[in-house]
């Protein structure tokens, strides 16, 4: 019953339209996710790089990552709102601490699990330390620092639709008009739709990385599958 | 020419690596650094492309110090291997191959054609340039480690223990391969390993360390084995070193006899002396014990099977190995191309040897 009652409210087009429509807050929502994302990767990206390229500060990075992880992400979102008032600005700083620990981990632990003989051959074969940090430490750190940017994304669009609580816009504002008109077909309509933009968003990055992921590191993890399954 | 100068290493936790070391290393030629694991040979190594820089001392290249060049100019003209081959994985093995060319400033298409030149001269088909490492077995990634090294024409190769990860059969094929290339190249290589049996193999010139990154002896290998500077070289060379230095031995004065033979399939009395079987014509395939029949379609499954051979001409190890190992005491001798050319007894080789040291007294 409440299915297709569901079904009925996302058919129906007139939720299809206007500022309070689905479409104006799907792009609300990704909007407000990927500059979160994108700006959270400009801090994170190479700070992980430099962490990674020169082991230094690798204790701070593991710290700070398990400190922000730890907090709680409405509570953050709402400690920015009470400290610079409403406003997208306050909730989106919020959101970007939320996505820097797993883009800085993933990023430090792809440069740091690149194999030491790799490194030591690159050195050894007179690469400079710029060389080496382009030509081997990324493109072997991708798959993990793409991996980070994933759980970024995740996070962060989970956290967009909570953040609608105080105010941000988003798929977040259509479940909450559901709860205040007790509208549950609704709620859960909208719930879907977070669910299924969460699924494209990472299906979009999964494709991305396929394409830039060297080939070459697709194979060894093949062919390191089965043993790391036969342990 | 590589010259070390009264060199010595200290870590910061106060660990002394290399400890006054001082050596040279002749142009041209293959010398190994042996010693048992945590005596310096791999720091001495680094020192020499600056991957490592001496608390004290001075490390020159044809009479410079290493310490006025660039350390990455310095590298891309030192070829390296080391252990685990760290090849890149994200690059194919032709472009592996080509890294060195390519940081040196050549067009790409340059640098293939030389990388593909390489992968030849290490015996590793063309195709296998289109492959990644991960593709390849362990000894592949030895030899690809090797090309990459010596894809920009290094005078020097530095090599860290390259074959001790892979295993026996293998590392032996890789040893007489460097040893075949060395013939062509004219490489000085200065080479790392913690096994004996292959620094003497490889080595125009070994040199044993000893804890504390102390040069213990340094010297052709024939005169280590036979002449330890003191107990730790003897210690560390082992047990066998009196039959290892048979390797060192030439053959002069070996005589060399004749038995019977017979085809593999063909007609075969019963005879009071053993008869060594032949397949393809000359190849020798194993024996005939004294009495034994054969009849009908027989194979070299009816055979006993053979011991080692003896290459005509190299040195009285193989001889002694040859007679020892086969059932009839007589080691089969071979000409290079592999074909039957003799038999030799262990009795013989043992004369030959005792006639060497009464010439030598
Ligand atoms: N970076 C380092 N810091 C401190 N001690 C080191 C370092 N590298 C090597 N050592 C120590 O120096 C000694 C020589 O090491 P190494 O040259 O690697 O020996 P080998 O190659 O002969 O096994 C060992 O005792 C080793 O533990
Ligand atoms: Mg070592």
């Amino acid at each position: 019953m409440i299915f297709s009652n569901m079904i009925d409210w996302l058919t129906n087009g007139a939720n299809w339209q206007g500022p309070e429509g689905i479409p104006t807050r799907v792009g609300e929502h990704v909007y407000y996710a990927v500059l979160a994302v994108l700006v959270a990767s400009a801090v994170a990206v190479p700070l992980g790089l430099f962490v990674g390229h020169t082991g230094r500060g690798a204790v701070f990075v593991v710290a700070i990552s398990n400190a922000l992880r730890a907090l709680p992400t409405l509570g953050l979102v709402t400690l920015f709102v009470l400290l610079l008032g409403l406003g997208d600005w306050p909730v989106l700083i919020g959101l970007i601490i939320l996505a820097v620990p797993p883009i800085l981990s993933g990023t430090y632990a792809g440069v740091q699990d690149v194999d030491r003989g790799v490194i030591d051959a690159a050195r050894g074969m007179g690469m400079t330390g710029w060389q080496r940090l382009w030509k081997v430490e990324v493109p072997n750190a991708l798959p993990l620092l793409i991996g980070g940017v994933r759980s970024a994304v995740l996070q962060v669009v989970a956290t967009v639709a909570v953040a609608a609580f105080v105010g941000l816009g988003g798929l977040g504002r259509i479940l909450l008009s559901g709860q205040k008109t007790y509208k549950f077909e609704v709620m859960l309509g909208a719930a879907v739709l977070i669910a299924l933009l969460a699924v494209v968003l990472d299906q979009i990055i999964a494709a991305i990385q396929r394409l830039v992921v060297p080939k070459g590191l697709t194979v060894a993890a093949k062919a390191a599958a089965p043993t790391r399954g036969g342990k | 020419m590589i010259e070390f100068r009264d060199v010595t290493k200290k870590y910061p936790d106060g660990t002394v690596a290399v400890d006054e070391l001082n050596l040279t290393v002749e142009a041209g030629t293959i010398t190994v650094f042996v010693g048992p694991s945590g005596c310096g040979k791999t720091t001495s190594l680094r020192m020499v492309n600056r991957m490592i820089d001496p608390s004290a001392g001075e490390v020159l290249i044809d009479g410079e110090d290493v310490r006025k060049s660039d350390p990455a100019l310095l590298r891309r003209g030192i070829g390296y291997v080391i252990q685990q081959a760290g090849l890149f994985p994200h690059r194919t093995v032709l472009d592996n191959v080509a890294t060195v060319p390519l940081l040196s400033g050549w067009t790409k298409a340059k640098a293939r054609t030389r990388a593909a030149e390489l992968l030849e001269t290490v015996g590793l088909p063309a195709e296998m340039g289109k492959r990644f490492p991960a593709q390849l077995s362990g000894g592949q990634q030895q030899r690809v480690g090797v090309a990459r090294a010596l894809a920009a024409d290094p005078p020097i190769l530095l090599m860290d223990e390259p074959f001790s990860a892979v295993d026996p059969v293998v590392r032996e094929g890789l040893q007489d391969e460097l040893l075949r290339l060395q013939g062509e190249l004219d490489k000085t290589i200065v080479f790392v390993t913690h096994d004996i049996d292959e620094a003497v193999r490889l080595g125009e010139k070994v040199a044993v360390f000893r804890q504390g990154g102390v040069l213990a002896q340094y010297d052709a290998p024939a005169e280590i084995l036979a002449r330890p500077a003191d107990d730790f070289v003897s210690d560390f060379v082992g047990r066998d070193r009196g039959y290892r230095g048979l390797s060192f031995v030439d053959n002069e004065g070996l005589p060399i006899g004749q038995v019977d033979t017979v085809l593999v399939g063909g007609a075969h009395s019963p005879s009071q002396q053993w008869t060594l079987v032949l397949v393809d014509g000359d190849k020798p395939r194993g024996w005939l014990a004294p009495g034994s029949t054969v009849d009908g379609e027989w194979t070299t499954a009816d055979a006993l099977a053979g011991g080692s051979l003896y290459t005509r001409g190299t040195p009285l190890r193989g001889a002694l190995d040859a007679a020892l190992s086969s059932p009839a005491g007589l080691g089969v001798v071979v000409d290079d191309a592999g074909a039957y050319a003799g038999v030799v007894t262990a009795e013989e080789v043992l004369k030959v040897i005792e006639s060497r040291r009464e010439t030598a007294e």
